[in-house]
């Protein structure tokens, strides 16, 4: 269920731990909780809600260790949302307004809208080949690390370190780029 | 090659294959910063200046413990508050009243000296000897420091880095006024409210810059 505080809480614990299955499915519920939280306010505007969720979960991930273990999880996700926000509507030199008919229309924009590319692409462009030979086996094709290392030639310990790498840098070049 | 689509779902398998990777605490983090700046800040205090030589007898004055007393209090509730806002979902109010107790310190000791005090004297306890060593000593001592602590407000993540950088600096400057305090001989409040707090200010205007720029996520 999502909003659920205590199974949420339950699997970041885990995947702190290193637990990478808890530690997807927290944030797969996460992307859930953060999209639902960012549509509701972007509207029809500049900012396009999928890529506040991305950026979030980008953060998530890299300020993880900021999240005190024995206290909620959902404030602490929330906060992270909103602070991606307000930086995506600034970058955009925009400031949040949404009206009604904007609202209305945001159903059939949503299709079109999409032509742009995600502003994550752009931040996988930047990045070497070899980097992004990496980020690319893991989440595009669905690798395993171990069946990466092995497609490309690399030991896991490698693999680990470049796409830990890639990742730090597609979260300091995101929207940036 | 064409762009590989990379959506939401791809990005997440990409983070979760990272899970492995171990960030460093952040509670960690604050300690070694916060214990690295105490020992920095001694070792450049006592590498510029001495401890006054009255030391022993100098504390039992209310003026000395006041200075030390103001300078504690404020590293204490300016580290409070600055761990409190590194972290996204901090909030600034939970530390405010230990964090306002250095300026009700330090106002206390204004109004107990202007009572106290003949009034042909005042100025030259707010002048003390050496103003302009004092404000420049504590800005030296307390600029390492507030370097370690940003760091720590850096790999934290503060929603408001410019103000984190501010608190940074009161931490620091409050370290640094501490420490210096054992060297000055100009004991009364009047001194230390004017020139040690101008220090202070700087300390925490540096902060203020330094965290928007070295603190952002």
């Amino acid at each position: 269920m999502i909003g659920d505080e205590g199974e949420l809480a339950r699997l970041m614990r885990a995947g702190m731990a290193g637990d990478e299955r808890a530690y997807g499915a927290f944030l797969r519920h996460a992307a859930r909780i953060v999209r639902s939280f960012a549509q509701s306010r972007v509207g029809h505007g500049p900012v396009d809600a999928e890529d506040v969720v991305q950026e979030t979960l980008l953060a998530v991930h890299m300020k993880r260790h900021t999240w005190r273990q024995d206290a909620a999880v959902m404030p602490w996700l929330y906060a992270i949302a909103r602070h991606k926000l307000i930086d995506a509507f600034r970058r955009r030199g925009r400031h949040v307004e949404v009206t009604i008919e904007e609202t209305m229309d945001t159903l059939v924009v949503e299709e079109s809208e999409r032509a742009r590319p995600w502003e994550i692409e752009r931040a996988l462009e930047s990045l070497t080949p070899g980097r992004r030979a990496v980020v690319v086996a893991v989440s595009v094709d669905g690798r395993s690390i171990g069946e990466a290392a092995q497609h490309l030639g690399m030991t896991e310990a490698a693999v680990r370190v470049a796409l830990h790498r890639a990742l730090k840098e597609i979260e300091k070049r995101y929207g940036r780029s | 090659m064409a762009d590989p689509e990379m959506n939401t779902d791809k990005l997440i398998s990409a983070l979760a294959a990272d899970a492995k990777e171990r960030p460093t605490s952040l509670s960690l983090v604050w300690y070694c910063s916060t214990a690295g700046a105490v020992a920095l800040a001694a070792l450049v205090c006592f590498a510029m200046v001495d401890v006054r030589s009255d030391f022993a007898t100098a504390v039992e004055s209310w003026r000395v413990l006041f200075k030390f007393a103001a300078a504690i209090a404020l590293a204490i509730g300016a580290f409070g508050l600055a761990r409190e806002i590194s972290r996204p979902e901090g909030d600034w109010r939970a530390w405010r009243l230990t964090l306002a107790l250095a300026p009700a310190l330090l106002l206390a000791g204004v109004a107990i000296e202007l009572a106290v005090a003949p009034v042909d004297g005042w100025l030259a306890r707010a002048l003390g000897h050496n103003s302009l060593t004092c404000m420049i000593s504590i800005l030296l001592i307390g600029i390492g420091p507030l370097v370690l602590l940003l760091l720590a407000v850096r790999h934290g993540a503060s929603t408001k880095p410019g103000l984190a950088g501010v608190i940074a600096g009161l931490t620091a400057g409050g370290i640094a006024a501490g420490l210096y305090a054992s060297h000055c001989t100009d004991d009364s409040p009047f001194f230390v409210a004017l020139w040690y707090s101008l220090s202070v200010a700087g300390l925490a205007g540096i902060g203020a810059i330094a965290g928007r720029y070295f603190a952002r996520w």
